[in-house]
């Protein structure tokens, strides 16, 4: 009862106070508003304008698709260096099945998210059942493939492609309330995009408040209720500002509806299933996991067909943005991926990590990107800074660690 | 004759045991000493204490060698004195030659070159001593346990040895192997090696030894002469064991009922050598409401064969039958094992019991996560009743199960997962050392569990390898040995010298 009063009467410190003893939990989104702000500021409001709000979600869309399957090859323990080279294998599968064989866009789709179904399979079959570690395999696997992608497009590049293939990037969601914009006796604006992005907010903060009533009912220590506002107040604030600034350009992005579904459903996957629990504990500790009666080989060979389903759908989504396939798309995505998910609070050994994480660190790398790029940095210092900020993230995340250890 | 070594009341304590109690050791130049005891009784911290692995100033008490007080600060300064022992363990590099293991550290070198010739010129010598018939350039890998024991002591003799101390050097090695070995020992001797034997084979022990000492509860209780012909194994077996045993296992009442569970003709062979049977022919059975016990020493295939049971674990060409309530019942995968009604508790908790950096909720649930969800989606808010559920009627000392179970004392820990395996419900626990690492409060309380389990209707299997334990808690004990069950004891004609009889002359 005396700490509940004390955070009544002293609410600004005890915010303070939790933020430092959850600074892992918290400190990559801190991490990211603090770079947004601090490219906002250097790019004279370039950042946030709507239409480079929309480029950022074109340009990262791809990063956090694969970023949600990375994270549970990831902490399954185990990693996926083939991803980049999937993306261009698919994309120039989708090119010559589109252009050269003249298949309908909704006959390629499918085929292509079953052929990454089937690489994944080919390489999780040997990490997960023959134990070759995945490091290898999935070498194996990127050089392959990038080969393969040479040898399909015969090095050219084949492009165009259909409309309808191109909207799955490019396309954005018709406003769907239109009176929402008359109303407002506005020119530009999609009313579909602010009630969106009014429901999303709403949702979050009554899931968040469901939760927090069900926890405090079974005496389970949140945060301080301050916290919990100020939290939300942000997070709601966040959304209806993107989803404001977005429907004053073109509305929303297909390919933010297909990245945003996605993300919910695996930070479901991973919190709320059996399944994603599974997965947890076999990156935690493999042989209490299979001592358990987890089936350990075959959830590894699983997070590897996932892998492979979400590189080939990356694949699709990149060709159809550049509305070419190219034998070079997809060079070095795998440590873009990668990055994201250790910036993300992931550990290479197993067993740790977050879809939300993971979802920031892409956006933090790609906030990055598009920051120095627009102050017309080059290319040789943004690798630069790029990886030195992937070592910090994950210096502050062992630190913090051992702090609480 | 002459004392090369003496240990002199040494006292070795680490939080909250004692495991060295003023231990005196006194070995004579020239001669074979062995040194015996029960599992735990502190013969390997003594020879730790006497290497360097605990250095000067963890320990009370003095070391006099050769005349001078040693104080060893790391292995390193007891093998410059001539003081080298050869752990259960082989300390060999697999993938390179003899003659690299043996100069490993030690390089004949000029400048950090090596001189192979040299090199190779030695290690043939040495080979000769130890009558090893192999080409230096030999990798160790291809050699058999017994070869590479063999190596072990070559890379001794390489360091120019005085004592050589010897952690049950047979414990692996095949009988004809042994013997070979013990020649060497008496060779050796005869060159004026003098050696420290560390044995559970009381045989071998009066075979070779000159002397023998003999360590009980971290104290020395007697050093038996050769000479005066007072080595014999009942003499032996009697100062090893025999300690007050009163209070110190909860009392019960029992009530056993028909058989439960019963295994007939288990046999297992080794995972990566599929010639070696590493169970043969097991048959056993538990009744409800019984404590059973598995007795016998380190590598004698407890843990193997309840490895094997439950869901193959350990081993290929298992063969044999598992029945429960009579009827035949399928343990081929871990979780039909479960689903069967059977649950292993594992002797290493850390390495294959928990998930360390998990709370204690989620560890609970892992092994039935069926149990606290519908249609794959869990139930948090259940899984946190559940788990809150076990931590008071196991009287898990936590504030709350959301502690990580990395946090954990070693009693805690195994509570968590004793309340892993009582969410499946099985039928049938077996438990690998349960008491392992555990102080003896928290011992208490894992006994009371355990005969709680046995009053509900559950049959407990119990491997152990503290005697005193078995003989306190069991109804009924086999004994096994080198993969077989080789005995069977009713609790009330059971007793440490049975068993050890048992296991030492099979």
């Amino acid at each position: 009862m005396s700490t509940d009063l004390a955070e009544k009467t002293h609410g600004g410190a005890s915010v303070a106070s939790y933020l430092a003893s959850h600074l892992r939990d918290y400190g990559m989104l801190l991490a990211l508003i603090a770079i947004m702000a601090f490219f906002q500021v250097i790019t004279d409001g370039t950042l946030l304008k709507p239409v480079n709000i929309t480029n950022l979600f074109l340009q990262n869309s791809y990063i956090i698709i694969m970023a949600l399957g990375m994270l549970l090859v990831i902490v399954a323990g185990h990693i996926d260096l083939s991803v980049g080279s999937v993306v261009g294998f698919v994309g120039a599968l989708a090119a010559v099945m589109m252009v050269e064989w003249q298949w309908s866009v909704y006959m390629t789709i499918p085929v292509c998210l079953v052929v990454g179904i089937l690489i994944g399979a080919a390489q999780g079959y040997w990490v997960a059942f023959w134990k070759i570690p995945s490091f290898i395999v999935t070498l194996a696997g990127m050089l392959v493939f990038r080969g393969a992608s040479l040898w399909l497009l015969e090095g050219q590049s084949v492009g165009p492609f259909p409309r309808e293939f191109q909207a799955l990037s490019t396309g954005f969601i018709p406003d769907l309330l239109p009176f929402i914009k008359s109303i407002f006796g506005l020119q530009r604006m999609n009313g579909l995009a602010v009630v969106a992005g009014i429901a999303i907010a709403a949702v979050l903060v009554w899931l968040g408040m469901r939760a927090r009533t069900r926890n405090k009912a079974y005496g389970i220590e949140g945060e301080p209720f301050s916290f919990f506002v100020l939290r939300n107040v942000l997070v709601a604030g966040a959304i209806i500002f993107v989803s404001y600034k977005l429907s004053t350009f073109r509305g929303l992005p297909n390919v933010l509806i297909t990245m945003g579904i996605l993300t919910v459903i695996y930070a479901f996957l991973t919190e709320s299933t059996v399944l994603g629990r599974r997965i947890y504990a076999l990156g935690g500790n493999q042989k209490a996991a299979k001592l358990s009666g987890i089936k350990t080989e075959r959830l590894t060979f699983l997070t590897f067909i996932n892998m492979g389903m979400l590189a080939a759908l990356a694949g699709l989504i990149f060709a159809a943005r550049l509305n070419t396939a190219t034998p070079k798309a997809g060079v070095s995505f795998e440590l873009d991926v990668i990055a994201a998910v250790f910036i993300g609070g992931a550990s290479m050994s197993g067993g740790v990590g977050k879809i939300v994480g993971a979802v920031v660190g892409a956006f933090i790398m790609g906030v990055m990107n598009n920051g120095m790029s627009i102050m017309g940095i080059g290319i040789d210092y943004q690798q630069m800074i790029k990886g030195l900020v992937l070592l910090a993230a994950v210096i502050f995340d062992v630190y913090n660690k051992n702090k609480s250890a | 004759m002459s004392t090369l070594l003496r240990m002199q009341n040494i006292t070795k304590t680490f939080p909250g045991v004692k495991a060295l109690d003023s231990v005196n050791l006194e070995v004579n130049a020239g001669e074979i000493h062995a040194v015996v005891g029960e599992n735990g009784a502190g013969k390997s911290t003594l020879m730790k204490v006497l290497s360097g692995v605990y250095p000067y100033g963890e320990y009370e008490g003095q070391i006099l060698f050769e005349g001078s007080e040693a104080r060893f600060s790391g292995i390193s300064d007891s093998e410059k004195q001539g003081i080298i022992i050869i752990h259960q363990e082989l300390a060999l590099v697999p993938l390179l030659s003899i003659a690299e293991n043996l100069f490993l550290g030690n390089e004949v070198a000029s400048r950090g070159v090596i001189d192979w010739q040299e090199t190779f010129r030695k290690t043939e010598t040495l080979l000769r001593k130890v009558g090893l018939r192999e080409a230096p350039t030999t990798l160790v890998d291809k050699l058999g346990v017994g070869k590479q024991q063999l190596v072990e002591i070559a890379k001794a003799l390489a360091k120019e040895v005085k004592l050589l101390i010897l952690d049950e050097p047979t414990a692996a090695l095949s009988e004809a192997d042994s013997q070979a070995l013990l020649d060497l020992l008496l060779e050796l001797k005869s060159q004026g090696i003098t050696s420290i034997l560390i044995s559970h084979k009381l045989n071998e022990v009066e075979r070779v030894a000159d002397r023998i000492t003999v360590i009980r509860d971290g104290t020395t209780v007697s050093t038996l002469q050769a000479a005066k012909s007072e080595i014999n194994e009942e003499r032996i077996i009697r100062d090893m064991v025999g300690r007050d045993m009163a209070h110190r296992y909860p009392e019960r009442v029992r009530s056993i009922g028909e058989v439960l569970f019963a295994v007939k003709d288990w046999t297992v062979y080794h995972p990566e050598h599929a010639e070696r049977q590493i169970i043969r022919k097991a048959c056993f059975h538990v009744r409800k409401g019984e404590i059973v016990g598995i007795a016998g020493l380190m590598g004698s295939g407890r843990t193997e064969l309840a490895m094997s049971l439950f869901g193959r674990s350990y081993g290929q060409n298992i063969s044999g039958e598992a029945h429960l309530h009579g009827k035949p019942i399928d343990v081929s995968t871990v979780s039909s094992a479960i689903a069967s009604g059977l649950a292993y508790v594992t002797e290493d908790r850390k390495a294959l019991g928990l998930v360390l950096d998990e709370t204690i909720q989620k560890n609970i649930s892992l092994a039935n996560l069926e149990g606290i969800s519908r249609a794959g989606v869990l139930n948090e808010a259940h899984e946190q009743t559940v788990a809150e559920g076990y931590r008071q009627a196991m009287n898990i000392r936590t504030p709350g199960v959301y502690q990580k179970v990395v946090n954990l004392s070693g009693g805690n820990q195994q509570k968590v997962v004793l309340s892993k395996w009582l969410f499946t419900e099985p039928q049938v626990l077996i438990l690998d050392e349960p008491t392992r690492g555990i102080d003896v409060g928290a011992k208490f309380e894992i006994y009371g569990i355990m005969n709680k389990l046995a009053d509900e209707g559950r049959g407990v299997l119990m491997i152990s390898s503290e005697m005193p334990e078995l003989l306190g808690m069991c109804d009924r004990i086999y004994v096994m040995n080198e993969g077989a069950l080789v005995g069977e004891l009713a609790a009330a004609e059971a007793s440490q010298e049975r068993i050890m009889s048992f296991i030492v002359r099979s």
